[in-house]
């Protein structure tokens, strides 16, 4: 890990006039936002925004045609692959439940548990007590004890969100990206998945995309509103909602 | 329950050749139990296509790489068993050249190519047997999986590669007998491969062969690397997400399967008696695919019941209907895909070694956003 515990940066992330173009397109157009650490930030836009594209400059997926990403003091993350970035501490969750269909709900969060990945160490890995242990801890936290043997794909919507915000715990990242955690939710799977985002929050920093206005304002953190690849507005959930460019582009059209 | 299967599998596979070898040796020609030397070398040639079947499987079934180029691996390791045989022939050739095969004297070569040393030792011929398939996957997945080549193409490419390699050792001057390939083997390690005893010790090497296959690759994919392989399969992109390499883990997992394949082919080669360019077709690699979706992928047992039931099948209508063969043989493969998804296995009611993700609906597989591999991964990539 770069982040040894006591050498405090000032920011957890930084992203420095990023842009990305696709065939033209700015989905990111010189984009910048700082994160402090142990910090949550709701980011919030409409539809093509960017805010799943900037997901992916700061995972790996994309590379920006422009600008820096720096992660704790000094790390650039423009320079790193998925695997690397991942290996640092920043963990992320899909749009769309992603979880591994045929393998049980334990299994998948063994996969996800911290540790050895290459292939000489898992071909002769046991599961270890600490595991099992850790692994127990996460179950407990996400309510599925209950489900630990069953098939992820046989799992709920819902639960199939916690099982993926199960193994980001299990990955004991720094840093946490969570695309639209409530979508297709009931309101108490909604108030039980923002009370964790919380619990989560309390050792780790935050960025949670969402759509869902009374989940931001449930959550109670800075806002970031994204428009056309740049920061419109920042601040309150309060602050946000008033200011007249924010309500120009949700309602003016 | 899937231990359960392995070890009935074990136990036909290891019994089974065991009473063949009795019944061709303790029998008496004129025994209902008699087991002739057509059979010995039929069920050894059975044997090592299983072990084919099991190397596809692995790399298919488990980590989604639909192999159509398998058979080159089993045609480079009985290659290299080729040229042991070969050097072991001696003076005994027709031209009597103690160092030099016969093709070569007739290509009128005065000395032994380079890349033909060493092969007159076993140890060396044997060592070769499981480096040369095995470097050649190394070098190809290398390449292959770092530039994520995935799906239908990586289909295609390794299709490529079994027509160039069928291209390059029909070629004389390859030295490799071109056409014709390499034949009339005396004996290996000191056996004439004539005598029935020594037949029937290839066949029996040959099931324990392809039962040693079985339980590492049961090892394999019951470990945690297993479990890794079979996320790989179904979302590449979330295992990177979560810090693994996708590419490390296709790339152990292909040399693993290609070495298997490459002793299949090295203990088919003294049963058969020939090696030749023809086992590069690329309709060998694909009849292979085919054992293992009749047999059940993902199941490895079912690769194995694959490969001998439509071995069984072919020999039974090359003998009665041989122009009907390919028919069969395609609408075996039609049927079994629309009625049997999981094989014959589906229809144990066991859960499979590693069961497969239920298929999703097309236009949603290509949607999904942790997969750019999206379209071309969908189904038969997967
Ligand atoms: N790989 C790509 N190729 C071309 N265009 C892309 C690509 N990825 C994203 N885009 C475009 O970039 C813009 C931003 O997309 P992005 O997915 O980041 O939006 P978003 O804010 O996450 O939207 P939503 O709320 O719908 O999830 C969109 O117009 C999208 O069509
Ligand atoms: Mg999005």
């Amino acid at each position: 890990m770069s982040h040894p515990i006591g050498a405090v940066s000032e920011t957890l992330l930084y992203l420095n006039g990023v842009t990305v173009s696709f065939d033209g397109f700015r989905a990111l157009n010189s984009l910048s936002l700082v994160l402090e650490p142990g910090e949550m930030r709701a980011i919030i836009g409409p539809n093509g925004a960017g805010k799943t594209t900037m997901m992916d400059v700061i995972t790996g997926k994309t590379r920006p045609d422009e600008g820096s990403v720096v992660f704790g003091a000094d790390t650039d993350l423009t320079k790193l692959d998925e695997p690397a970035i991942a290996a640092l501490g920043i963990g992320r969750k899909f749009q769309k439940p992603t979880v591994f269909e045929p393998h049980t709900v334990w299994d998948n969060l063994l996969l996800a548990l911290a540790g050895d990945r290459r292939p000489r160490f898992t071909l002769l890995a046991r599961e270890t007590p600490s595991e099992r242990r850790r692994i127990e801890e996460i179950l407990a936290t996400i309510r599925l004890t209950e489900q630990r043997h069953r098939r992820a794909g046989d799992l709920s919507h819902g639960q199939k969100q916690w099982l993926e915000i199960g193994m980001l715990l299990a990955q004991q990242p720094q840093l946490l990206l969570v695309d639209e955690p409530v979508a297709g939710m009931t309101d108490a799977e909604t108030a039980q998945t923002a009370e964790l985002l919380r619990e989560i929050n309390r050792t780790r920093g935050v960025v949670v995309v969402e759509h869902d206005m009374h989940f931001v304002r449930a959550l109670g953190v800075k806002v970031t509103v994204l428009h056309e690849g740049s920061v419109l507005s920042e601040g309150s959930i309060d602050h946000v909602s008033a200011d007249p460019k924010v309500v120009e582009v949700y309602l003016g059209r | 329950m899937s231990a359960r299967i392995t070890c009935i599998a074990l136990v036909l596979v290891l019994g089974g050749a065991l009473l063949l070898a009795l019944g061709n040796l303790a029998t008496a020609e004129q025994s209902a139990l008699h087991a002739s030397p057509y059979v010995i070398s039929l069920a050894g040639k059975y044997l090592c296509y299983a072990i084919l079947a099991l190397a596809v499987d692995l790399v298919w079934g488990f980590a989604g790489i639909l192999s159509l180029g398998h058979a080159a691996f089993f045609a480079l390791g009985g290659y290299a068993m080729g040229m042991y045989l070969m050097r072991e022939i001696g003076a005994r050739g027709v031209y009597g050249n103690p160092v030099l095969p016969d093709f070569m004297v007739f290509l009128n070569w005065k000395t032994l190519p380079w890349y033909w040393h060493g092969f007159n030792i076993p140890g060396f011929a044997l060592l070769m047997v499981v480096l040369v398939p095995g470097v050649l996957a190394l070098v190809f997945g290398y390449l292959a999986f770092r530039s994520r080549v995935t799906g239908v193409y990586l289909s295609i490419i390794t299709q490529a590669l079994t027509y160039a390699l069928l291209l390059a050792f029909f070629r004389n001057d390859m030295g490799f007998g071109g056409n014709n390939g390499m034949t009339d083997f005396k004996d290996m390690f000191g056996l004439p491969l004539q005598l029935d005893r020594t037949r029937d010790v290839l066949m029996l090497a040959s099931a324990v062969a392809l039962s040693l296959c079985l339980l590492l690759a049961r090892f394999v994919v019951h470990s945690r690397f297993g479990k890794v392989l079979i996320a790989v399969r179904d979302s590449e992109s979330r295992t990177r997400f979560l810090g693994y390499r996708p590419e490390n883990y296709k790339l152990v997992v292909f040399v693993l399967s290609a070495v298997m394949a490459g002793i299949g082919g090295a203990l088919y080669v003294p049963q058969v008696g020939i090696i030749n360019p023809s086992e590069f077709a690329p309709a060998n690699s694909i009849e292979a695919v085919i054992w293992v979706a009749v047999g059940g992928r993902g199941t490895l047992v079912g690769a194995v019941l694959g490969a001998v039931l439509v071995n069984l099948g072919k020999t039974y209508f090359t003998g009665a209907l041989p122009e009907l063969w390919l028919f069969a043989l395609g609408a075996l493969f039609v049927l079994v895909t629309l009625f049997l998804p999981r094989g014959i296995m589906g229809l144990l009611p066991v859960r499979a070694e590693m069961p497969l993700p239920r298929a999703p609906a097309p236009a949603q597989a290509a949607a999904s956003e942790a997969g750019p591999e999206g379209v071309a991964g969908a189904d038969f990539g997967r």
